[in-house]
């Protein structure tokens, strides 16, 4: 047995006493109108000077009670919604969202669907680690790497607006497989954003892999063990970097992740240089995986043969991706309706919030900036 | 595994069986913490993916907890659910997989279902003042504590 309060303090935030002014603890509000914290989280610091004694987190100030309008909405109706939790990587929600009603329904898309769901998925996890790296770098001082990295995710969103018309909530995919064929050109414009990005990120690279300002206020900050990040359930890039080579693309395959062959990149440190490192691995590998499955795209059906009303028989699935922020769940109970009984999402930057607390106790309140931006959390998707 | 869970535990364990290829247990809720611990300590389940729970109002015990949990090594997942009253609290399994703090607050707050034993146990997504738990099933879809909306916010209604 471990004692929870190890992993996640609990400050006890009553009144202030007499003895206030003469005390070295301070606390304060960091959030939630901070331009730091990528939308409206807060987090109450407990300080002794500039070192960070204990953090809480106060989320639930973009709540909309996506699970409630689920059980009132058809399965249909309700795959929109999902684009609205990590609005940066609304493809991947697309993607978890039909795959477990599919897999409720016992319906399997068509080859064809999956790989077109598997390169708008990749090319969705390379513009939301493009958002994450341009933010973050942001937040550290270095504000060049933010209009490079805006300008060429503009490519990933053309291709998107193509697609499908929407460039951030695309609503990409159906139940069943997918809603549109690809247009006349999609191959060659992921072939030809595929050439354009792999130059970028080693451009990238000269600007910050070894900038003296980016190693000293990444190095050594915001650690974390691999044993506490299974305690924790931090999932993705962060669990990754600190070691473990774990990815639900290799680990339980989906879409045509299966037929493509990728690295798993790892780090050693589990510090914030650690998991830039990973991340900007993995946009290399995503590029990798883009370039085969373009290359190998059957032809055929893009929708599996669904009924016109959905219904799935009684029971629960649970079903789960690999987001570009960590494992992304449905747990779906269907009572046979046309409605789904109960719907759970499982959010990986709500429970990987969860570890900023162990990460930043002793460090300075300069490095909860940096820690927040290589978690790498959006806030629609904390709150939901 | 499951037969010999259902060998120690006999009738504690109502139901063990797959769905659609995905492993779950039905347990009784007086095995719990045990049965957690055994499962992370024995059967190597070391990463609770998620903690929440579903409403059936028509039930005795009104509500189904789930844990979904992961094993690293086995690469395998198992759901275990316990069913329990309106009212009643579980212990609290922080101490088995500390991520378990958020998730049960949130299920506090969404179900009003209580963690014995939690260090922190209040809301977490809404006001720590708001009334009611949305998730049940006699909370309406745009159902909302009126009083604390016109106190909070200064407005008669946030529809």
């Amino acid at each position: 047995m471990t004692d929870p309060t190890t992993y996640i303090s609990h400050l006890e935030l009553g009144e202030p006493d007499k003895t206030y002014l003469d005390s070295n603890e301070l606390i304060i509000n960091m959030g939630p109108q901070h331009p730091a914290t990528h939308g409206v989280l807060r987090v109450i610091l407990k300080l002794d000077g500039e070192k960070v004694l204990g953090t809480e987190c106060v989320i639930g100030y973009l709540h909309r009670g996506v699970e409630k309008i689920a059980e009132h909405r058809t399965y249909t109706m309700f795959n929109p919604y999902v684009d609205r939790m990590d609005y940066v990587a609304a493809v991947s929600n697309g993607l978890g969202y039909c795959e477990a009603v599919e897999k409720l329904l016992n319906i399997e898309a068509p080859p064809r669907a999956n790989y077109i769901r598997l390169i708008l998925t990749e090319l969705n996890r390379l513009a939301s680690h493009q958002l994450w790296l341009g933010t973050h770098a942001l937040d550290i001082g270095a504000i060049t790497p933010l209009f490079y990295l805006f300008r060429d995710r503009e490519e990933i969103l053309k291709i998107f607006e193509r697609y499908c018309g929407a460039r951030l909530t695309t609503h990409a995919f159906r139940i069943g497989g997918c809603q549109y064929e690809t247009y006349e050109g999609f191959e060659r414009d992921v072939e030809k954003f595929v050439a354009f990005a792999r130059p970028k990120i080693d451009e990238y690279e000269t600007l910050l892999t070894t900038n003296r300002i980016w190693l000293e206020r990444t190095r050594g900050i915001g650690k974390i063990s691999a044993a506490d990040c299974k305690a924790l359930g931090v999932t993705g890039p962060v669990l990754r970097a600190s070691g473990v080579k774990w990815d639900l693309r290799k680990a339980k395959p989906y879409a045509a992740y299966a037929d493509v062959d990728f690295e798993v990149p790892i780090g050693t440190n589990g510090d914030t240089y650690d998991r830039y490192l990973v991340r900007m691995e993995e946009m290399r590998q995503s590029l990798r995986i883009l370039e085969q499955a373009v290359a190998k795209i059957p032809e055929g059906p893009i929708m599996a043969k669904v009924p016109k009303v959905l219904k799935p028989p009684v029971g629960e699935i649970y079903h789960s991706i690999e987001a570009p922020k960590g494992e992304l769940g449905y747990f779906i109970v269907s009572d046979g309706s046309t409605q789904p009984y109960r719907l759970r999402v499982r959010p990986p930057s709500f429970v990987n919030l969860q570890a900023l607390d162990l990460m930043v106790r002793d460090q300075l309140v300069a490095d909860v900036i940096a820690v927040i931006g290589t978690l790498d959390i959006v806030l629609g998707e904390v709150d939901r | 595994m499951t037969a010999s869970l259902k060998g120690r535990y006999g009738s504690g364990i109502a139901e063990s069986s797959t769905y659609l290829g995905q492993n779950y247990l039905i347990v009784d809720s007086s095995l719990l913490p045990e049965l957690l611990l055994i499962l992370r300590d024995e059967q190597q389940f070391d990463y609770c993916v998620d903690l929440t729970a579903v409403h059936y109002p028509h039930r005795d015990k009104q509500f189904d907890v789930v844990w979904i949990l992961y094993s690293f090594a086995k690469n395998e997942r198992i759901r275990v659910t316990t069913r329990i009253a309106d009212g009643a609290a579980l212990p609290t399994s922080t101490s088995i997989w500390p991520t378990t703090n958020w998730l049960e607050r949130e299920v506090f707050d969404m179900f009003g279902i209580r963690f014995e034993g939690h260090p922190d146990m209040k809301r977490i997504l809404l006001p720590e003042d708001w009334k009611g738990h949305p998730l049940r099933k006699d909370y309406g879809i745009i159902q909302q504590d009126e009083e604390w909306v016109h106190i909070n916010l200064g407005i008669e209604s946030g529809q």
